[in-house]
């Protein structure tokens, strides 16, 4: 089925059966590997990318329903040549071990921040529902923290 | 000037001394040799079985960037930031001017053991200077020659060299000099209050491409015209492969091909999920197990008393009866690797020469597997690993690097394969799980007299094609017979209260009907986990504090004195003596592995029925620090997950299937579970100690230990659980 969508500001056409995830429309058929796949049942996060503003687990969301929609990935997340408040802080914090998890704890809090101008503690604890198996989650908080400053000063 | 004719081959830095030459003598007998191995096993370093030179290491380029290329993978570890700040130490360069890459099986200095153990920066400290050493003495002998300055008159600055009022950049030479062929004697290595790089707290090198979400990873390989693979597997445990056909698969959209060699079944086609669909649809039998496998059968096996068993440790007389004697057990489950990339491969076979991309942690061993399922020569398998997506012992197997070359050969395209999550339960690998008697016996003062430990489990090096490595000559089959118990499983199982007059320690073994094998610290965690447990009933059966218990069970020697350091270090910065406001405690625990001393200190309170922990002291003595923030990064990591496997994670099988055997129903700790952590670093000694797996033991019990504080209940089974 053809389906036709803006990912990270360019219109895009694919070509490709209606029950393939996002996910792989954006692995596999598009090329951008930013967008992880951890557990395929919406389980960890690593999948996530913006939909039309919300935080979506693309492993878990059909291409068919990505009809006219404005999709952005970690790699349409900041301008090309620059940083995300979120990537900015994660790199100030040393957040990344090994890293596979981290776009889509990057994607869920620059939505988190989108929606949330300064979490609390607690906003984190409820919103950011991804799993990182390196155990980051100490650095990860401060630097949530820190995105939510950087942003807000920008 | 140095020139002279040289052999690049025989720029000899290091060969290494496997487990293997123990075996070899052979004329110990087995008694001696097991214990032997018991302690090789927690101590050896692994060296590498290898010869290395300095052109295989390094790369210079003429804008003065160097490539340096890594044997070791980058799991998450933080190594090649390690590696780039050991080498420029040497090369005298800024150590942002290198570049790491992982080497190739095709090219450059492949570790033949593996990456794992805590061992890489323990083992490559010395092997990586020196050939960074050289280096930078072979570009002075050619810069030299090509300023016409003695070799005498120059120095070395910033990847400059300067000399007779001139200077060349390493780039310019490296460029301009054609003769490498010549022999320097090894130059001096520097010592540690030399270091500029060394011990300094630097940021990762491969922050900015994690953040951007670069395709640096195994599951991020791919090729022009990549098809995509699935593979199926048996659907219970113990079900054999009888026969297969096409069946409708053959005629599913987007299916190129359904391809069955002897038990090996797999669909490729231009989609994954088109592969995936097709899977299903293939005609297979399977002779199905007489009785399917229950939890019970699995508990009945892994028990003290049951399968084989080795006497790894002993001292003295043990005796175990009359007055003052306790006795307790604890357990541990099955437990995933849950590293979030799954395992995966890309392979293009052409022309009887295959490329693989993948995650791995043992490079050579994929090849050597993989040209042994194709048939090919090892030199025609090029392994090119990638970043790892989590490693945790899981990347120890590489059988999806076989799947997607067959495949690959199979449709004379590129093909890339993952295991499916639910697969990778089902038909991966899970750690063993675990049981532990503990008996003791304690004198008037309060102090222990004998000790004796048991612990059992299953396979975690038995079941390894790395076995083979470590054992080598020996088959694995004598190996296995001549060791009795697994020495993975027993890693931690070791009485370290040497002050305790007498102590034994007997491990026991039995195999499972599915795979179990390597995960994060191996044994470590269940035996810390059930032996600072004990410590901490033994101290409050005798009213003594916990801490003091502990401090005068240790002995004075190397060991007794590490953990002395770090159990008061940990203490101090926790202010043991301060107690902690109404409804919160704490508890302690220590372990020592691969030589580096852990203590943690876990606070703890109970919220809304469950545990939470809040904060945890760690004090840890990895020797040489080379990064600061990496060893801290590292213990932060190990005490989360450690705390996430001792607080929730557990498999169960029913009916010959894992469960659960999702993410999800798998619970791992979230973010929201998190505690602060506080990290207290000493450094004691010259070289460094192995960093990976250490602060995964003590975490379990140092949380059992404050809840039993809090509550007077006593959790002796992991995932702890109050209502258990």
């Amino acid at each position: 089925m053809k389906i036709e969508f803006t990912l990270n500001g360019t219109p895009q056409s694919v070509d490709v059966p209606e029950n393939m995830p996002l996910l792989w429309v954006v692995r596999d058929v598009l090329n951008l590997k930013g967008t992880k796949f951890g557990c395929g049942k919406a389980m960890c996060g690593a999948c996530t990318l913006h939909i039309d503003g919300d935080a979506v687990r693309s492993c878990s969301y059909s291409a068919q329903y990505a009809q006219g929609k404005n999709i952005t990935t970690i790699e349409g997340l900041a301008p090309e040549g620059s940083l995300h408040p979120v990537q900015q802080a994660w790199i100030d914090e040393v957040v990344p071990q090994c890293g596979y998890c981290q776009p889509g704890f990057m994607m869920a809090v620059a939505n988190l921040l989108d929606k949330i101008p300064n979490p609390s503690d607690e906003d984190i604890d409820d919103n950011i529902t991804n799993l990182c198996r390196c155990g980051t989650y100490y650095r990860m908080r401060k630097a949530i923290h820190r995105a939510a400053t950087l942003k807000n000063n920008l | 000037m140095a020139k002279k004719t040289f052999n690049r081959r025989k720029f000899i830095i290091r060969s290494g001394i496997g487990l293997g030459v123990l075996f070899g003598v052979g004329l110990l007998g087995r008694g001696p040799l097991r214990r032997m191995l018991a302690q090789t096993a927690e101590e050896t370093i692994l060296p590498f079985d290898n010869k290395f030179d300095a052109y295989i290491w390094f790369e210079i380029k003429p804008d003065n960037q160097i490539i340096l290329r890594s044997p070791k993978v980058e799991m998450g570890q933080g190594i090649f930031t390690a590696l780039a700040q050991i080498a420029a130490e040497e090369l005298e360069v800024d150590w942002e001017k290198i570049t790491v890459v992982h080497a190739n099986t095709a090219q450059g200095p492949i570790d033949f053991v593996s990456t794992g153990g805590s061992l890489s920066i323990t083992g490559l400290y010395e092997p990586l200077r020196a050939p960074a050493a050289t280096m930078r003495e072979m570009l002075k002998v050619n810069a030299a020659e090509l300023m016409g300055v003695s070799v005498n008159a120059l120095s070395v600055k910033n990847g400059e060299i300067v000399g007779g009022g001139k200077t060349m950049s390493y780039g310019e030479v490296a460029e301009k000099a054609s003769n490498w062929d010549f022999k320097i004697d090894p130059p001096t290595l520097k010592s540690k209050s030399q270091f500029k790089f060394i011990g300094k707290a630097l940021p990762r090198i491969d922050l900015v491409a994690k953040v951007k979400g670069e395709p640096i990873f195994g599951i991020d390989g791919s090729f022009p015209e990549m098809l995509y693979g699935s593979v199926l597997r048996p659907p219970v445990v113990g079900a054999k492969f009888i026969s297969a056909t096409p069946g409708k698969a053959a005629q599913m959209p987007g299916v190129i091909k359904v391809v069955i060699e002897k038990d090996f079944i797999g669909v490729v086609a231009e989609s994954r999920v088109q592969a995936e669909d097709a899977k299903h649809q293939v005609d297979v039998k399977w002779q199905m197990p007489e009785k399917l496998l229950q939890q019970a059968d699995v508990d009945a096996l892994i028990k003290v008393g049951a399968g084989n068993d080795v006497v790894i440790q002993t001292e003295g007389s043990v005796a175990l009866t009359g007055e003052n004697v306790f006795s307790r057990e604890y357990f541990t489950p099955m437990g995933a690797h849950g590293h979030i990339e799954p395992n995966g491969a890309s392979a293009h076979y052409q022309n009887g020469k295959v490329t693989v991309k993948l995650s791995t942690q043992v490079a050579n061993l994929t090849r050597k597997e993989v040209a042994k399922a194709l048939n090919i020569k090892e030199e025609d398998v090029d392994v090119q690993p990638q970043y790892l997506g989590g490693g945790f012992g899981r990347r120890l197997e590489t059988p999806h690097a076989v799947e997607a070359a067959l495949l690959s050969k199979a449709v004379g395209k590129p093909v890339h394969v993952f295991f499916e999550r639910t697969e990778e339960f089902q038909n991966g690998i899970l750690r063993p799980p675990s049981h532990n008697v503990l008996k003791a016996k304690l004198n008037k003062d309060g102090n222990i007299e004998s000790i004796e430990h048991h612990t059992a489990s299953s396979d975690v090096a038995f079941d390894s094609s790395l076995l083979s490595v470590f054992l080598n000559p020996m088959s694995n089959d004598v190996a296995k017979a001549v060791v009795g118990a697994d020495f993975g499983a027993w890693r931690g199982g070791m009485i370290q209260y040497k002050a305790i007059p007498n102590y034994k320690t007997v491990a026991w073994h039995a195999e499972l009907p599915f795979k179990t094998s390597w995960w994060r610290g191996l044994g470590l965690l269940s035996n810390t986990f059930a032996i600072e447990s004990f410590m901490d009933e033994l101290a409050h059966e005798t009213k003594q504090d916990p801490l003091a218990f502990r401090l005068k069970h240790l002995a004075d020697n190397e060991k007794g004195k590490l953990l002395k350091s770090v159990l008061k270090a940990a203490a101090q910065h926790a202010e043991w003596d301060k107690p902690l406001p109404a409804g919160k405690a704490r508890g302690i625990a220590c372990s020592i592995d691969v030589g580096t001393p852990v203590a943690q200190i876990a606070e703890v309170e109970i919220k809304d029925g469950k545990i939470k922990v809040n904060k945890v002291i760690c004090a840890i003595d990895p020797g040489l620090i080379i990064n600061p923030d990496g060893v801290k990064a590292q213990t932060e990591g190990a005490i989360i997950m450690g705390m996430s496997a001792s607080m929730f994670e557990e498999i169960t099988i029913k009916d010959g299937k894992m469960q659960p055997n999702t993410f999800g129903y798998y619970q791992m700790a979230f973010i929201r579970d998190a505690p602060e952590i506080d990290v207290v670093l000493l450094s004691s000694g010259e070289n460094p100690r192995g960093m990976g797996e250490p602060p995964i033991g003590p975490i379990g019990a140092a949380i059992a230990n404050a809840v039993f504080q809090l509550t007077g209940k006593r959790l002796n089974r992991i995932p702890l659980n109050l209502e258990g």
